[in-house]
């Protein structure tokens, strides 16, 4: 067997090596926050209740929290952000996603005393529903939502996306939103409505 | 006077159009409050403790080591429990002020087993110790000696789950007697028919409220233990209790679709006919009985068949109702026994589906829609018989599969307001799991009084509006459709009656239409919503609207029976084993549609979640430890943005499908994919992979066992 162009469909190994999908792993934008150097330099903290201010949407949110609270569930049980959901609470499914400073991650596995210092974005700091930004205009249009549960932390990873990608392809979509997942299947509005927001910006 | 009959077409100014959600900038800015949302002021949290085993009695459970620390504020013991019969299953729970206290507590509870011996297999029909189901129709060896080849194959699909985003679960508020629940449910209007005396309280004393809720799929009928056990907790600390399932649990106890393995034979003329199609199947449903999935199923009109079931009973998480109850599975099986048939005789896959469509209940809808796909797919430049696509690492090939569904509408009974100042609102107990109810609500009540969407109230989620039936079955679009065109109509005639007496217009010759009440036969001479309905005085119109069902089906407001074809296109790595999508067409009826952009959004969706369980889901449970081994969502893996190439949807409408009235369509596209993929990767590689999810190692496998290449 070759591994060479295909005489008869024109598929070849290489070329079908590159499509393919979250099949092997998740490969979007969203990442795992790993912790910067200067953590280290950090006091040990905890146990216990500690003092913790998080910049969230351009405010600052003073919390008593305990160290092991995730940066997830200190926006959902805390401050009642609950735009950012839970789902897989492992790192996988991207529902939980936020900005910080302007870069996707999952904030199910950040705690929130890692947040500290940082600005955070919700997708309640990027629009309302009477002002909803260039994406979440676009998901409404091509209807790429149903239950909705996945659909803050899709918004959160496409704006960021497109922010950097202004002139993203499809492929490139597809790939730039692999580290999130949706239940109901509404991957097929969304490629529209990801490429439409590209154009018009976020 | 209006006629609550559907418009015809040229009438419509909304129904059948293409309309964006109305709750979609809820969803898309967070706004939009799930039960996992609701934080109530005082609100504790709880967690379950569950059995690690798979059968065990249990021995003691010690509860002190949680009870003692800081922040605990209740546990719950199910006293009942005296032994357990698969790993997740609910013996207590703790309440914290906060999560994490919770689970760590939940983590202190000491519970004592003495293991029994599991059985978690699902695979061997040996293994089934129930009387096993039989039917037969006509002659099964007489169709088979007048066969000119019989085939026979091994086939199956595992047990897989729900997967709802949103898991299972509750906020409860015991307060002054009274019980408020916000659940994520698919049931908003029976849900508490029973919770109230689990806990004592009274069923008019319970208050459901559910919004929004993220996914059910056939897994949130009920309040379940989790109901019962937030109501307790609540009611033991006079204060609210969160208590949603962990993912874990949320796939190992959430509920599951059963498994279905067969062996399946089946005999066909030259021509192509069907002669008869004898059928063993077997598969678990957990630790319940098990019904045999239909085979051969959509082509019952085949003369000589027989079907033996055997249920196994496992030591596993109970099977729920998953979306097309027992269809994708009679599916599955069906089409990919008639494919290898089709391969066999050497016959076209789609010349040998278009010849037994005969044996169908709609032989010429099934026809055209399988045409139309083959036509949106390019199937005959793309088409080649099983395994004669060419040489080379990837091979290319084509599938398909055809499906039918039920989807008559549900009771319903609904309330429609007219107020004086000319504002609308509508009140129904049924609920949105994301097809999209509120917007079809707003357009039939915005088409019947000439409004437009944005000027509907559209009310709904609580127990205390007027009951509407469970969103299960593809029935909840063709009750609520009824009962709110009927409600709306009755309001309006209503209304037209106290705009005759004042405009001294006789009411025959009244309607509404673009925002006024204009005279039929001179349509210029009008006046404006708002006036018209000033003329009420002090008075609002409220009328209910009651659908039931069978006299709905008669006036043609709803119906029941859709069919459906899909054809897959699809690429096999047959040195890896990879199989990817390329290109998926659906083709779907569903009678008359009321908003074509969700309507389409369903079909993808099922499209979409039959991708997901042809190429990737199943529960993967452990022999000898009778765990789950995959209960998270990086093992048991979801489609993702990449893994579902191009999608086409087609919905039939017009003639033909329209005047048959609103027919369910949640449950339809989901049924065929998984036979329509599996039978494309025949196609491509020459060989039969016969298992689902087409994993890299069962097409490795299949390749092996048939020496390779066909």
């Amino acid at each position: 067997m070759s591994n060479g162009p295909d005489e008869n469909g024109g598929f070849s190994r290489r070329g079908f090596l590159k499509g393919i999908g979250v099949g092997s792993v998740a490969s979007g934008l969203v990442a795992p926050f790993v912790p910067s150097q200067a953590a280290e330099d950090q006091q040990l903290r905890g146990p216990g209740e500690i003092p913790v201010t998080l910049k969230i949407n351009g405010q600052s949110k003073k919390l008593n929290i305990e160290p092991r609270v995730t940066l997830l569930d200190a926006l959902r049980n805390r401050l009642d952000l609950t735009g950012a959901k839970k789902v897989c609470d492992r790192a996988t499914c991207g529902a939980c996603t936020v900005l910080l400073d302007g870069n996707p991650v999952y904030s199910c596995t950040l705690l929130a005393v890692e947040a500290e210092g940082r600005e955070i974005t919700t997708v309640e700091g990027l629009g309302t529903p009477e002002k909803m930004n260039a994406v979440q205009k676009a998901f409404v249009k091509h209807d790429a939502q149903q239950c909705g549960f996945c659909t803050p932390g899709f918004i959160v990873a496409s704006t960021a996306f497109v922010r950097k990608n202004p002139n993203a392809t499809p492929e490139q979509v597809r790939a730039g939103l692999g580290g999130n997942l949706c239940r109901c299947g509404t991957y097929a509005g969304m490629l529209l409505a990801v490429s439409d927001a590209a154009k018009g910006g976020a | 006077m209006a006629n609550a009959k559907w418009p015809e077409a040229n009438k419509r100014t909304l129904i059948g159009k293409r309309i964006d959600r109305t709750d979609g900038p809820l969803k898309t800015t967070g706004a939009a409050k799930y039960s996992y949302d609701i934080n109530r002021q005082g609100m504790l949290w709880a967690k379950l403790i569950t059995s690690p085993h798979a059968k065990a009695e249990v021995v003691s459970v010690n509860f002190d080591a949680a009870a003692k620390m800081p922040g605990v504020k209740a546990t719950w013991k199910d006293d009942s429990i005296k032994d357990v019969q698969y790993v997740g299953q609910i013996i207590g729970a703790v309440a914290a002020e906060t999560e994490e206290i919770a689970t760590e507590a939940a983590q202190r509870v000491k519970v004592e087993y003495k293991l029994l011996e599991h059985q978690v297999v699902d695979t061997n029909p040996d293994l089934s110790k129930d009387k096993p189901s039989q039917r037969e129709a006509g002659k099964v060896e007489e169709g088979f000696g007048q066969a000119d080849v019989v085939i026979t194959g091994q086939y199956g699909c595992p047990v897989i789950t729900h997967c709802c985003l949103e898991s299972h679960g509750q906020v409860t508020e015991v307060k002054d007697g009274e019980l408020f629940i916000w659940p994520s449910t698919q049931n908003v209007s029976k849900y508490s028919d029973r919770l109230g005396e689990t806990v004592d309280i009274p069923q008019n004393k319970i208050h459901v409220d559910c919004q929004h809720m993220g996914g059910g799929f056939g897994s949130k009928f009920g309040f379940d233990k989790w109901g019962t056990i937030g109501g307790i907790l609540s009611k033991q600390t006079g204060r609210p209790v969160k208590l949603m399932l962990d993912r874990d649990l949320e796939l190992m106890i959430g509920g599951n679709r059963p498994s279905a393995f067969a062996k399946i034979k089946v005999g066909a003329k030259k021509d192509g006919s069907v002669t008869a199609v004898q059928t063993e199947v077997w598969g678990t449903g957990g630790n319940q009985g098990y019904n045999a999935p239909p085979v051969p199923y959509v082509f019952t009109k085949i003369p000589n068949t027989s079907i033996t079931g055997r249920g196994i009973r496992t030591n596993r998480g109970g099977q729920r109702a998953w979306r097309a109850p027992n269809h994708p599975q009679g599916c599955f099986l069906t089409m990919s026994a008639f494919a290898d048939a089709a391969a066999a005789l050497k016959m076209d896959e789609l010349e040998f589906f278009l010849h037994n469509a005969q044996f169908t209940d709609r032989a010429d809808i099934y026809r055209e829609e399988l045409k139309i796909a083959a036509d949106l797919i390019n199937y005959k430049q793309k088409a080649h018989l099983r395994g004669q696509g060419g040489g080379g690492a990837v091979r290319r090939g084509l599938g398909m599969s055809i499906h039918t569904w039920g989807g008559r509408g549900h009771d319903s009974t609904c309330d429609v307001t007219i107020n004086p100042d000319g504002s609308v609102e509508m009140k129904i107990g049924t609920q949105d799991l994301g097809v999209g109810t509120r917007t079809t609500l707003a357009i039939v009540v915005g088409e019947t009084l000439g409004l437009p969407i944005e000027a509907i109230q559209v009310n709904i989620g609580k127990n205390s509006y007027p009951p509407s039936g469970a969103s299960g079955g593809s029935t909840t679009i063709g009750g609520i459709s009824t009962s709110s065109r009927l409600a709306a109509t009755d309001a309006l005639n209503a209304l037209l009656e106290v705009a005759s007496k004042k405009l001294d217009v006789p009411v025959d010759n009244l309607e509404a239409s673009g925002g006024s009440i204009r005279q039929i036969d001179k349509p210029d001479t009008k006046i404006a919503w708002k006036d018209a309905c000033a003329l009420l005085g002090p008075n609002p119109i409220t009328k209910r609207g009651v659908c039931v069902p069978g006299e709905a089906q008669k006036q043609k407001f709803l119906d029941a029976g859709v069919g459906g074809a899909q054809i897959a296109d699809v690429s096999v790595d047959i040195e890896t084993g990879i199989v990817i999508l390329n290109e998926m067409v659906a083709v779907q009826d569903c009678g008359l549609i009321i908003d074509l952009k969700t309507a389409e959004s369903q079909v993808y969706g099922g499209l979409i979640m039959g991708i997901t369980y042809a190429l990737f889901e199943e529960c993967v449970y452990d022999t000898k430890t009778g765990k789950m081994l995959n209960a998270d969502m990086e093992f048991y893996r979801l489609a993702g943005l990449k893994d579902i190439g191009q999608l086409k949807v087609h919905m039939m409408t017009g003639q033909g499908y329209d005047e048959r009235g609103v027919v369910g369509l949640g449950e339809p596209p989901v049924i065929s994919p998984g036979a329509a993929i599996a039978n494309a990767v025949a196609n491509a590689c020459g060989v039969r992979v016969p298992y689902l999810p087409l994993t890299p190692d069962r097409v490795i496998t299949a390749l092996q066992q048939k020496g390779g290449i066909v």
